[in-house]
């Protein structure tokens, strides 16, 4: 019999490189209903504890076999609060699809594709978990509106507590927003999460700088608790000679100016580098985003990734994605230096191979230079996925203690800051969008137990 | 949405904008910047402040139109999209006045650069600081503000390139022949200019605090675009700026960094003039 999981329709990679519109149209009805049939409910279910926010997974696919697609939803909505987000952007291969009892002779079930489903069935009904209890006089503030304040900000509103959420940027969304391309999740998608949010009572101000405009003391004076989810940080560079040449760019930078920006579109006001050539460095989400936005910009974009592609941490549907519209991606190699020209412009780039090593503990082999190997490769635009180091702003001026990585240092979900609470990737350092939303909503079930009576 | 009070006209292409922004001027002092956003899908314009009334929340700002972003927010009436801020940290000096009480101060202003000179001045002297200005501009018509900035200064000196007011010369002509009445020279304006002025203090080793006003998106830290070369090191003007130490900075770089986006900003300012014109 033959048991292969139902594949999900894509705009063909020819077509998309030319536009910013989504790659992965979704199950329809049909598709889902089969991939669903294909599920073995286990008694025992593994998938369920690969999921960071342990949703119940084999319960709503029994509900889309009965096509019971609003049970599905509740079900979902029990355990996640931005579920049409994480059908679309989890690395479900590393998670509960990993750990499917079918994947270990076959193909996992789409777990994703069919949260996605679900998820888009419950946007288009309009049905939005507004089930909200009495307020309860107590009210929260929220620092940065990306996954980890809006899963908390969703969790306290739920819950009776008057939540404000402070945003720097213009636009509340964090990295759903300026990072995460319109190709892989539709701004739209992500402006419905937030106005279910609003919906239930949460209020957002944005153009806020925490840190200058407010401190966390004054912020303390006016609220019962407060949440930083203020994100991962500044990003960085390599520390290489050349590197700030014209058209060396963070992928942070290029991924603000295409997606925040909306520099993609021709009439956009701000614009954005399309050099003929560009390296991106790194092999992470960040690195596969940038890559594939420029390609669709028309610039021959390039991934060179020091390790190999077995260790490249970026979301594997991604990887294939980019592979098929034709993304070179070139292993075991590293910049060593950027050449310019007189007036700084980017030339091309002094490359060196890198060997395997060992596997570390982290499980990651190490990676070692092959000095002999030196070489250059030309291009005229270079940008750095690399992560991220800490941005302490919103910390100005209070004692907040922070880890030796300089993160800020919380148990559970609670900092050393009575009533201030902290999670997402100002924690954790740059991580998922999932493990953020779990640590908001972590942090909102610590403070609902805070507040109890 | 920001009410405007008034966008107008000042002098040539410059402007001064006045803006209700209470939560901006709360909490700013001199030194910082804003970032200002005509638009929902406009570009994001940083500009450091001028001048600000905290009782009545009001926000100055002077720009000068040198880009079709400049030129939009020049024919903004009512509103203004967004304003956000205070960004970057204050200057130096005013947040340590007990620091460096009794230091001999001379602040060095090119252009536009007396706009955010102006509140540090201002800040100073309501401190008990007597400080020295060198203003200079391309000609007479050209020198902003002068009749605030007198208000506050103990002594100002103006050169023009043509000699039409002041000395006829560049602001490091008068800065050489007054260099040993000072300890501390700040220095705000093109950096070109701010460059020229470090080659003077550094030859007489007088620490010299410079403004820098790299290419910028977001302002918090998260793009790095606004990033300049200090000590070495890649320093981003927006979180650990924009005032670096001047003996530090890599002016040729910055110079250099700031025609990035040259070729589409003229593209951008054409597109700009067509749709203002289309829109009259």
């Amino acid at each position: 019999m033959n048991d292969s999981k139902v594949k999900g329709r894509v705009q063909s990679a020819n077509e998309r490189v030319h536009n910013f519109d989504e790659v992965e149209f979704g199950y329809n009805e049909e598709e889902a209903l089969k991939e669903a049939n294909r599920c073995l409910q286990c008694k025992n279910p593994r998938c369920v504890q690969g999921c960071p926010v342990h949703i119940a997974i084999p319960e709503f696919i029994k509900c889309i076999k009965e096509k019971n697609f609003k049970k599905a939803y509740e079900v979902i909505s029990d355990s996640s609060s931005l579920p049409a987000i994480c059908g679309r952007v989890c690395p479900q291969e590393k998670q509960c699809e990993s750990m499917c009892i079918k994947g270990l002779k076959g193909e996992a079930i789409s777990i994703g594709a069919l949260e996605r489903y679900v998820a888009t069935y419950a946007l288009e009904n309009n049905l939005s978990s507004t089930i909200s209890k009495e307020k309860n006089g107590k009210n929260i503030a929220i620092v940065g509106s990306g996954p980890a304040g809006l899963s908390c900000a969703g969790e306290l509103a739920r819950a009776g507590f008057d939540v404000t959420i402070y945003e720097v940027l213009h636009k509340p969304g964090g990295v759903l927003v300026y990072g995460i391309p319109e190709f892989r999740l539709p701004k739209s998608i992500v402006q419905k999460e937030i106005d279910s949010l609003k919906k239930i009572g949460v209020k957002i101000l944005c153009d806020v700088f925490i840190g200058n405009s407010l401190t966390i003391d004054d912020l303390r004076e006016k609220y019962d608790a407060i949440f930083l989810g203020t994100g991962a940080g500044l990003p960085r560079f390599m520390g290489i000679e050349g590197e700030n040449a014209n058209q060396v760019f963070s992928a942070n930078e290029v991924l603000t100016r295409i997606n925040l920006m909306g520099a993609y579109k021709n009439d956009a006001k701000t614009p954005v580098k399309k050099g003929k050539v560009a390296y991106i460095i790194g092999g992470g989400n960040v690195a596969i985003d940038a890559v594939r936005s420029l390609k669709r910009l028309g610039v021959d974009a390039r991934i060179m990734y020091r390790r190999s592609i077995e260790e490249l941490p970026a979301r594997k549907m991604e990887v294939e994605h980019a592979m098929e519209e034709g993304i070179p991606f070139e292993f075991l190699v590293n910049p060593k230096k950027i050449l310019v020209d007189e007036d700084n412009n980017v030339v091309g780039m002094e490359v060196v191979n890198m060997k395997l090593g060992e596997k570390g503990e982290d499980g990651r082999a190490s990676v070692e230079e092959d000095l002999s190997s030196l070489h250059t490769v030309s291009c005229d635009m270079v940008v750095m996925a690399l992560g991220t180091s800490p941005n302490h702003t919103a910390l100005k001026n209070s004692d907040i203690k922070l880890t030796d990585r300089s993160l800020i240092e919380v148990d559970g979900g609670k900092t050393s800051i009575d009533s201030v609470y902290a999670g997402g990737d100002a924690v954790t350092g740059a991580a998922t969008v999932i493990l953020a939303m779990e640590a908001g909503k972590n942090a909102a079930k610590e403070i609902i137990e805070q507040f109890k009576n | 949405m920001y009410r405007i009070v008034y966008n107008k006209l000042i002098c040539n292409n410059t402007y001064e904008l006045l803006v209700e922004a209470p939560l901006v001027v709360e909490k700013c002092m001199p030194g910082q910047f804003v970032i200002v956003m005509s638009k929902e899908d406009s570009e994001r314009i940083p500009l450091t402040i001028y001048d600000y009334d905290k009782k009545k929340g009001l926000l100055y700002l002077i720009y000068q139109v040198i880009g079709a972003s400049t030129e939009e927010l020049s024919t903004m009436k009512d509103n203004i999209f967004g304003v956000v801020g205070p960004l970057g940290n204050a200057n130096e000096i005013c947040a340590n006045v007990d620091m460096f009480k009794g230091k001999r101060i001379c602040y060095v202003a090119g252009g536009v650069g007396i706009a955010p000179v102006y509140p540090q001045v201002k800040f100073l002297k309501e401190h008990g600081f007597d400080v020295d200005v060198i203003y200079g501009a391309r000609e007479a018509n050209l020198l902003l503000i002068r009749d605030k900035i007198e208000k506050v200064v103990h002594k100002i000196s103006y050169a023009t390139d043509d000699g039409s007011f002041g000395i006829k010369g560049f602001v490091t002509d008068v800065l050489k022949k007054n260099i040993d009445k000072y300890d501390i020279v700040v220095a705000i304006g093109p950096v070109i200019m701010m460059k020229n002025v470090v080659l003077v203090t550094k030859e007489y080793n007088v620490k010299t605090i410079v403004s820098m006003n790299p290419l910028m998106v977001d302002g918090s830290g998260m793009c790095g675009a606004c990033r300049c070369e200090v000590a070495g090191k890649p320093k981003f003007a927006c979180i650990h700026g924009p005032e670096f130490d001047g003996f530090e900075v890599d002016f040729d770089l910055a110079l250099k960094r700031l025609n990035v986006y040259k070729d589409e900003e003229k593209e951008k300012w054409q597109q700009m003039k067509k749709i203002l014109e289309g829109g009259k």
